[in-house]
């Protein structure tokens, strides 16, 4: 792939891209976590908060996020502490979809702990195990597969969603692709070349995610749940 | 010369209760469910729980080894006191957790629903809590596991998942997974409830060759001619108090009680 001598930009544009959407993942799915535990927790002040929490990073637009998670911090710290601190564009770029994809994923973790029959950790209670390990060993495996559908789907708008981060300079496969069109003056050629790495990255995934889902479902015959 | 103290011990062991309940209390809000209910197992003890629903029997069963909470009462495990303070709602929670899981991992549960962990094959759902809880090797626990599939008849299912059996299969592994745990006292919730009437029997065959190798089981049941078989005791509930606590021969032709006597001609 030369491509006029860009195609090694795309490249590590596309390694970029993946780079942000899995560190993203990573962070996006401890948060979902943290934040269904807390919306199905007996205490009132961490239903508020991780309420208020969801409620706020859905109805943002993910694109705004990014831009006051760039630009704002450097501003907000400046006027607090009287700091000058420079966030780099991929930190405030995992910071931004990490917390929208948390938001979404507390949802779907939150769905498929109350799909959980409530006999699965009673069981494990009943043996000795603490709560902690019957999360660990009873739960959390069985939340995977129930999760896995729903997660697959917000990762692919995750993977998506990272062209977002190109506004504030990240040299993801979006802003090379538009360096590259700009340079050259070829648009058509570099957008149709990035339209097709972020298609082939979609389909790679969805492959994977239904080998996992797969897997994740061995033991029940016939899709019984 | 002064007799020899006897040593305390010994004389304690033999003596002591595996299983002592006093007075407890279960509220829902203004509704009393079990109203003060006392109960002794000794060591060996079959005890068979009757009842109509709403008696209470399930809900006493559940608040033993506080999957529910009770409001009221004491709960002794080989003369060991569970340890217990009242919570915000008026319930009684484990002061220690420690205390709790010990006290779980001693006293088996079986549910109605079986409750297998379909992630699981039966081999790791019955080597888990052993792992988990008593810190035994993989290798060790897996080992016992096999030879208890092996016991209740399914040997050759190792490696099968839950929902691949029939729910006899899944109540004897259930029954299977926790004596692994090596309980002192199994406790089993109408263990044949779910079940279809041609798969009730390979499981209450399980249950009897339990109880008869000595171990001390509380059974809340609705199979009166098992409990008439293999009860030391049997114990009928009403509206959450004991209206009767007599020995089968005696409860099942010559009960005191008026209501169980109702109760009795309904059910048999």
């Amino acid at each position: 792939m030369d491509l006029h001598g860009f195609g090694h930009l795309l490249l590590a544009g596309t390694w970029i891209t993946l780079k942000l959407a899995f560190v993203s993942l990573f962070f996006g799915l401890i948060l979902g976590l943290l934040g269904a535990t807390a919306k199905l927790s007996s205490i009132r002040v961490l239903r508020w908060i991780a309420t208020t929490y969801t409620t706020l990073m859905r109805g943002l637009p993910e694109l705004l996020l990014v831009l006051i998670i760039y630009f704002g911090t450097t501003e907000l710290l400046l006027r607090m502490f009287d700091v000058y601190v420079e966030l780099s564009a991929f930190a405030a770029g995992v910071a931004a979809l990490s917390i929208a994809f948390g938001a979404y994923a507390t949802e779907v973790f939150r769905g498929a702990l109350q799909e959980l029959p409530k006999g699965q950790q009673e069981a494990a209670l009943s043996l000795g195990l603490s709560r902690i390990k019957a999360f660990w060993h009873v739960m959390l495996p069985q939340l995977w597969r129930l999760a896995l559908p729903g997660l697959g789907n917000l990762f692919l708008v995750l993977l998506k969603d990272t062209a977002l981060v190109s506004v504030i300079g990240l040299n993801d496969l979006m802003r090379q692709a538009y360096v590259a069109a700009g340079f050259t003056k070829l648009p058509f050629t570099f957008y149709l070349a990035a339209a097709f790495i972020y298609l082939l990255l979609t389909i790679l995934f969805m492959q994977l995610l239904s080998l996992m889902e797969k897997r994740a479902n061995r033991g029940y015959a016939g899709g019984l749940r | 010369m002064n007799p020899a103290p006897e040593p305390a011990s010994t004389t304690s062991d033999s003596v002591r209760p595996a299983l002592e309940v006093s007075n407890l209390h279960k509220r829902y809000g203004d509704h009393e469910v079990l109203k003060g209910i006392s109960l002794t197992a000794r060591k060996g003890d079959v005890i068979s729980i009757l009842g109509s629903s709403g008696s209470g029997k399930s809900t006493f069963l559940r608040c033993l080894n506080l999957l529910e909470k009770p409001s009221q009462g004491e709960i002794r495990l080989c003369g060991e006191s569970l340890q217990l303070k009242a919570n915000r709602d008026g319930e009684l929670d484990a002061v220690k957790s420690r205390q709790l899981e010990a006290f779980r991992a001693r006293m088996g549960f079986v549910f109605q629903n079986f409750n297998l962990w379909p992630h699981l094959n039966l081999l790791d759902n019955l080597a888990l809590a052993p792992v988990q809880v008593l810190g035994k090797s993989r290798a060790e626990a897996r080992e016992r596991a096999a030879a208890l599939l092996k016991k209740v008849g399914l040997a050759d299912k190792e490696k099968a998942y839950p929902l691949q059996l029939s729910g006899g299969q899944q109540q004897r592994v259930a029954i299977a997974r926790t004596l692994a745990m090596e309980p002192e006292v199994l406790l089993f919730d109408e263990p044949t409830s779910a079940l279809d009437p041609e798969l009730v029997n390979e499981v209450l065959g399980v249950m009897r060759a339990l109880a008869e190798e000595g171990r001390t089981m509380l059974i809340v049941t609705h199979e009166m001619r098992f409990a008439r078989d293999v009860s030391s005791q049997v114990m009928f509930l009403h509206q959450g108090q004991v209206e009767e606590l007599s020995p089968p021969e005696q409860f099942f032709t010559n009960p005191v009680s008026t209501r169980c006597r109702e109760f009795l001609s309904s059910h048999l």
